[in-house]
Formats: C-alpha cells, structure tokens, sequence
C-alpha cells in the first residue's frame, strides 16, 4: 500500500482538475500571460487552492528585506533564480503558494498534453525517414589535434607508466607519448526521423475581427506548442484568404485585414500547391489547419473545396482540421456543409467550434485529441 | 509501509559524536532519534507538517505536490524535519552528503533544546505523534459515518478561521482554567452567601447552597442582574474564535469534536510560528559553533561555507529568518562579552569609545542560553534589535510605489525597520481578530472586531472567510474593520455581501 498522502494527492489533483482546467483556460486565452523567459523558458504558476482567510491586503503591506541599494530603488526583478536551498523547516511555514517555475516548451508542451490528456501522434509508417547522422561518441587512436581527447591522452599514459614501471607516486610525472593520444571519433547513428509541417489558413475577410484572430493566434501557439513536441523538425506555412489567397509570413499572417469577398477554395488551392511543391506526403506529416467563419461566396465554391479536399488535401495530410470561429457577421455555413458531406466523425477531418477563447482548449483538444 | 529507517553504521557514530558536542556546549535537549529517508518520503513528512500520519484532507496533497514538483524542478531541497515531540523525531535526507549530515544534525540538536527549553514551547504536547495519528483515525472514522465530502468541506471551513488564534491561550492549561474556574466559582459563592458559608463544607453542597442563596434572592431587581449578566456574555472579547464557536456555534458533537482537532494542532504549532527567528537564528549558531569549533574536518571547510552561505542568503524582498536570527544572537553574544550594553553604554557620546567598549565581562553565551528561554521574536526583535545592527546587516523597509507600480526601497531608518519588523510579526503575523459579540444587534448575529493598527485586510479574502464562517454560525456575521480609512462593517447574510458604515 502506498502512502496515504497519495490519496490526497489524488483528491487535490481531482479537484483541481476542474480548477486548472480554469487556470489553464486563462493562460491559453491569454497568451500573453505566459512569459517567455530567456530563449525558451516560460513561467508558469503551480495550480493551487487558497484557502480563503483573514489577511492582510498585499500591497498596502510592503515588506522588508536586506542587502545594498538606497531608498527608491527596486526590490523586484531580483527573483532569485535558484531559489534557496533552506535547511529544513521545523513545522508549518505559511508560504506564498503561488509558486512559479521556469518551464521549458517541452515541458510545457507536457503539461498541455497531460491535462488534455492529448495522445502521442504516430507518425505515418511510411512516412518515416531513416537518415544517418554521425555524432562524437567514440574514441579512436587517430585524428586531428582538434578532437585530442586529454583525460582520456593521460589516462592511457598514465596505464602505460605504471605497467612499465615508470611511474613513480611519489614524483606523479605523467608524459604521454605518440601512442597513448586518443581522439573523439564520430559514431554513426541511424536516427528515425520524421518532419511535419503545419498549414495555416485563416479567412482574412471582413467578417473576422481582431478578437476572431486572437483566437485564431493563441490557438496555432499551442497547437505548435504541441506539434513540436511530436516531431523532430516542423515547419509551418501560412496563407491568407478573403476571394484570392496568398502564402504570408507569420507577421502578416495574424494583423492582415482584409475587406471582401470569401473564396475558400483560393486558400485550397494554394494549399494543395504548396504541397505538391515542397512537401511530399511521402516523406511528410501534414497538417493543413483551416480557420474562417463559416461565410464562403456561394456554394459552387464549396463544391470546389469539397472537391479539393476529397482528391487533393486528404490523401496527402494526416489529418484536415477546420476550425470555425464564432463571429457576428459570419453565418457558420461552411461547418454545416461539411458536416453534411463528411459526417461530424471522419478519419481524414477534424471540425471544431470556437466560441470564444474559454472554447480554445476543448478545440485543442477536438484538433489533437486524435493522435494522429 | 515504512518509509524511514534508524540511522546506523556510521551516520550513528556521527550523531554520537555530535551529541557529545552539544552536550558539551551545554545545550540541554529531549532524547533524539535520527531516522533517513529519500526525497520523496521527506517531501510527504514536510507536507504533512513532520508528522508520518495527519487527518486525510487536499491541502496535505497540494503542499506534497508543490513540494514534489519544487523538488523535481530543482528549486528547493529539504535536507531535514524536525518536529517538537519527547523522544524529539528529526528526519535525514539520505541522499545528504556527509558535510550536510554534520550540518543537519548540529542543527537538530539546537533545535531540539529550544524546543525542551523555550517557555513558549513549554505547554506544546510532546506526544503529538500519537496526537496527530489518533485526530486522523477519528476524522476518517467520521467520514465513513458521515461521509468524506460533508466532512472534507467541514474541514475547509474551519481551516478557514485556522489563523484566528490567541497566543495567550498557550499558556491556559487544563489546570490553570480549572483553578480560574473554581476561584470565580468561590467568589460567586462567597459574594452569593453574603460570606456565612466560609466553612469546610463539600463543594456540592455548597452548590445546593448556593442555589438556595439564588432562590432567596428572587425578590431583588432582577432586570438589571440579567442586563448585566447579558452584556457580560455578549461582549466576549476572545482572538479564540475557534474556542468561541465549539462553546457557542450550534453545531453538531463531530463537527465541535473536529473544530477542536485543528484547533489543537493549530496551536501546537503556533509557538514554531512565533520563534521563527529564534528558533532558526539559534539553531544557525549552534550548527555554525560546533562545526567551525569541532566537527568540522579540514577538507570539509569549502563544503561546509558553501552550504552555510546558501542557508545564510539574503534576499531583497524578505527577512531570511536564518540570517537575521543567527546575526541577533552573535550580537547580543558580543554585546554582553564585553558589557556593551545598559545605562553607561548606551550614553556614552564618544562613538570611538563605544566601539571599543569592553569590560571584560564576558557573559555572551550565558546571556543568549537566557534569550532562548524566554524570549519570542517580538520581545527579542524588541529589546536587542539595535541600530548599529540594522546598518550592518543592511536591512531595509520597501513598500509598493503606485506611481512605478514596483516595490521601492523606503528607508533604512532605524526606527521604521524596527516597526515594520514588530509590526510584521505582531500577532505571528496574522491580523488580530476577536470575537466581539455572539448575539449581536440582539439578532443572535455573530460580531468579529479587526483590531486595525495600519494594514487592510484583503476584501475578497474577508468575504470568502465570512461566507465559511457563515457556514458554521448559521446566522448572520460581521466583521467590523476599516478599510481605506473608513469604518465599515462586512456583513454577510448567506445570500450576500453587503458593507455598512
């Protein structure tokens, strides 16, 4: 039997579930509260449950604190990073339970995939490269004098006096001569690799508004968040519609506004040239992601999407998400006809509804919780 | 499952030979048991407050798991526990090196003495290891009976009002109150018999008197007897609010039985709160003395000043308790080896005679042994706090600047140090509240007091607490305290929050 605390734990974390499912709905809706520290460190605080008591408002308080500086300077900004290791506390301590570690994006990505519970994606068998890389995990007798290995040049010195007897302990010379040098030598490693790429396209017409593309950006955070956690190398495109569709980076991707007509089709399109362009589904993971409001001009030109996707994007990619945001202006149709043709369960299709930012992790999660 | 083992070999040899040390130095302390244990198991021992067995409840669960992941993370480390009990438990880390074991447990022993020695310490339970594991088989036999949800939720409201304590009530044992009792019970009796019954006759029968004597009085006016009775109970003025509502909160015998469970340990551990200075600064000098004086081996200096320097660290944005502790107590060693201190000293205009004050007086280590004893960190931050010290230790106040919305430096000045300390760690930190009347507006609404000496309470966190404390009272409460400068009284009715005044 384990410890009984387990339990608690249990409890805590049960409880909490709902709770960081909240927390955690605050982060994704607020991008911007995760910081980014560094290159790719991330703080994020621990879930916990405040007890409510009678105490103190913080700021009127201030505090106290030891070292140099004169009045009117800062004492913030100087989080210790190691934190201090205590010794030991003798009973209860009443923390600050607001406790923040610095995250890297994997880990971060891990703590996404356990609380959404999202499964690992399994990458296309055939789609699997296998290439060679060499790496310096060998030692060798020859070599250039730039991979001279030193401890390992003494150590076989050192083997070599002592079996010959001229080593003397009291007077420990160690001279290593031509034989004893030794090399780092490349081993040759034969590495699975697989490579994703993700494309974006999001309706830029003038029914999405800048809350439809906040959602839209925190959304393809996380999902590439995810997507890089699962794969070795991603790349990801982006394109932009409203009646034509063109490639953008990611800048223009998120604060372009454009007026208009809606031709999804145009964003297909493009999509399936990119592909057969850059990607060969052969050796790639796809993973077109679709977000518009559901308006598209007229419903030839839905037949046309229906069409592309049916001979072009699904045989090619993982899986299609389409991602729907709810907008004033935009009458949702486009979820329907797919829906109509495809079945709201489909191998090749992903749908998802995005109500509001609350809606982005249940969307993640409709997106990824596939595994595929 | 057993997680931790008696220390053997030659950790054993070490503790032996610690324990001579201390001896030697006079420390004075309960039998001590040293056991090791891994990470994981140390990390359920501190969030369980150093005891193996608690009462089940989350908030045990939640201070493992940010311990665990704090440990995971590489952001803290617990090297030892040591809890207040008679023979005194202290925990090892077994992945401690040996410098660290040497450290740990110079440290426990001192902490150990202070815990036999300490007055406040005097009337803690030193057999709360069976207290506690009997308060956990008693709450979950309640929640077979009455279930685990409706006691789990009980439990979170009275944890609530856990910090609601009175320092006072740690030395109000069983027999002081019963010998208050009876002393006010006599003098009733006296004033009651008009003093003709001032013979040896047995207790009950002078009960039976004294009813008597009651009853014979029943022509006097009688109004003004209950007026004043009334006012006397309504105007109860207690900081015991958990003691107040097991008298008087209509509540059922496992729910009065479960207030009065956290409330014994909530004051078990109260003293621990109220010596964190102390206690820490104490234990800091011991392992600082016997490891630099004896234990220490020559190879293990560098270790051992790294280590002690990371314990010793100071920080901008709090007090490190082990640093100012260990300070105050070398200080006041210094202070009273030389005699720099009393009338003559402290008038003394000459700075230049002052710093070479010394009159050979030599009574550093009795003075500190002394301090340990009946000192908490108000009176010792209050009588030895000095400012030659602040200006050493570079201590300073800081206070949020809307304007920067940063916290700034405020001043270095003595006095404001001095104030902010005490006010810091008046009343162990907590706001003062007290009961004030459990029938008021004639409403049998209950009336809380925020003794208010500067700092707000935080709103939210007042109103979620009087919707817990709703819970238990089950009419009506208020807390009177001000906010912003203004007096106000928060009401809360079960439906809503409502502010008057």
């Amino acid at each position: 039997m384990d410890h009984p605390i387990k339990r608690d734990h249990a409890r805590f974390r049960k409880i909490v579930k709902g709770k960081i499912r909240d927390n955690l709905r605050k982060y994704v809706s607020h991008g911007s509260q995760i910081i980014p520290k560094g290159t790719d460190k991330f703080t994020v605080p621990m879930p916990s449950i405040d007890i409510p008591r009678f105490k103190f408002g913080d700021k009127s308080q201030g505090g106290m604190g030891q070292g140099q500086g004169k009045p009117g300077d800062p004492v913030d900004g100087q989080q210790d990073p190691n934190g201090q290791p205590g010794q030991g506390e003798t009973g209860e301590g009443e923390g600050n339970k607001e406790l923040e570690v610095e995250l890297s994006l994997e880990e971060l990505a891990r703590i996404l995939g356990d609380e959404l519970e999202l499964p690992n994606i399994e990458p296309k068998g055939k789609k699997s490269l296998k290439s060679v890389v060499n790496r310096y995990t060998n030692i060798g007798t020859t070599g250039p004098d730039s991979l001279r290995h030193l401890r390992r040049t003494y150590k076989q010195a050192l083997k070599r006096q002592i079996s010959s007897d001229s080593y003397d302990p009291e007077n420990p010379t160690v001279v290593p001569i031509r034989r004893d040098f030794r090399y780092r030598a490349s081993d040759t490693k034969v590495e699975m690799q697989n490579a994703a790429v993700v494309i974006y396209m999001m309706d830029v017409s003038g029914s999405m508004g800048d809350e439809q593309k906040e959602i839209v950006r925190t959304e393809s955070f996380w999902i590439n968040l995810w997507l890089k956690s699962q794969y070795k190398d991603i790349e990801i495109r982006y394109i932009i519609h409203d009646a034509t569709a063109k490639e953008v980076d990611e800048h223009t991707f998120f604060r372009t506004r454009e007026s208009g007509g809606t031709l999804i089709s145009s964003a297909y399109n493009l999509c399936k040239e990119i592909i057969d362009k850059d990607y060969n589904p052969n050796e790639w993971n796809i993973y077109p992601f679709h977000f518009s409001d559901g308006d598209n001009w007229s419903a030839d030109d839905t037949k046309l999407c229906l069409d592309l996707l049916d001979n072009h994007i699904f045989p090619a990619s993982n899986v299609f998400c389409y991602g729907q945001v709810e907008s004033r202006y935009g009458s949702g149709q486009f979820y329907k006809d797919l829906t109509a043709k495809y079945g709201s369960q489909n191998e090749n299709l992903t749908l998802s509804k995005i109500k509001n930012k609350e809606g982005i992790l249940d969307s993640i999660k409709d997106f990824l919780g596939k595994g595929k | 499952m057993i997680r931790t083992k008696p220390i053997s070999g030659e950790l054993l040899a070490l503790k032996n030979q610690i324990e001579k040390y201390a001896i030697d130095y006079g420390l004075d302390f309960f039998p001590q048991v040293f056991e090791v244990c891994d990470y994981d198991t140390i990390n359920i021992l501190a969030a369980q407050g150093g005891f193996p067995t608690r009462y089940p409840h989350w908030k045990f669960g939640m201070d493992y798991d940010q311990l665990s992941k704090g440990y995971a993370y590489g952001l803290q480390k617990i090297y030892e526990m040591v809890i207040n009990t008679n023979p005194c438990y202290a925990y090892l880390l077994q992945a401690n090196n040996w410098v660290d074991q040497k450290i740990v447990m110079a440290h426990v022993y001192a902490h150990n003495d202070f815990f036999k020695n300490n007055a406040w310490f005097s009337h803690t339970n030193r057999n709360m290891m069976d207290v506690m594991a009997n308060h956990g088989t008693k709450i979950r036999r309640y929640m077979d009976r009455y279930g685990a949800d409706a006691v789990e939720s009980f439990i979170d409201k009275v944890l609530s009002l856990e910090n609601l304590l009175d320092i006072n009530e740690l030395f109000e044992t069983s027999a002081l109150k019963r010998s208050r009792k009876e002393l006010v019970d006599q003098e009733k009796v006296e004033s009651e018999d008009d003093g003709y019954l001032n013979d040896d006759r047995s207790a009950a029968l002078k009960s039976f008197m004294r009813t008597k004597a009651r009853a014979t009085k029943k022509d006097e006016p009688k109004e003004e007897v209950d007026e004043a009775v009334s006012a006397e109970r309504r105007h109860v003025s207690t900081k015991d609010v958990l003691g107040y509502l097991i008298q008087n909160a209509p509540i059922e015998g496992w729910q009065a039985d479960i207030i009065g469970i956290l409330r014994e340990e909530a004051y078990y551990f109260l003293p621990q709160r109220m010596t964190k200075i102390m206690n820490e600064g104490w234990a800091s000098y011991w392992h600082s003395t016997i490891m630099t004086q004896r234990a220490l081996d020559a190879s293990e200096i560098i270790d051992f000043a790294d280590k002690h320097a990371g314990v010793m660290h100071m920080s901008k944005q709090n007090i490190n308790p082990y640093k100012v502790g260990i300070e105050l107590m070398r200080d006041i060693e210094y202070r009273w080896n030389r005699g720099m201190f009393g009338k003559d000293y402290n008038e003394c205009p000459s700075m230049k005679d002052k710093i070479e004050w010394d009159t050979k007086l030599g009574k550093g280590r009795e003075k500190i042994f002394e301090v340990r004893k009946s000192h908490n960190d108000i009176s010792f931050i209050d009588e030895f706090l000095t400012p030659d010290f602040c200006e050493r230790q570079q201590l300073f106040t800081y206070k949020y600047n809307a304007r920067s919305g940063r916290f700034e430096i405020d001043t270095k000045d003595f006095n404001a140090i001095k104030q902010k300390l005490l006010s810091q760690l008046t009343n162990f930190g907590q706001p003062i509240i007290e009961v004030e009347d459990g029938n008021y507006m004639n409403r049998k609404e209950l009336l809380l007091n925020h003794v208010h000496y500067g700092i707000d309470l935080d709103v939210n966190f007042a109103n979620e607490t009087l919707r817990n404390l709703f819970a238990i009272w089950r009419r009506p409460v208020n807390l009177k305290t001000k906010y912003e400068d203004k007096e106000v009284i928060f009401h809360f009715d079960g439906k809503e929050f409502k502010p008057q005044g």
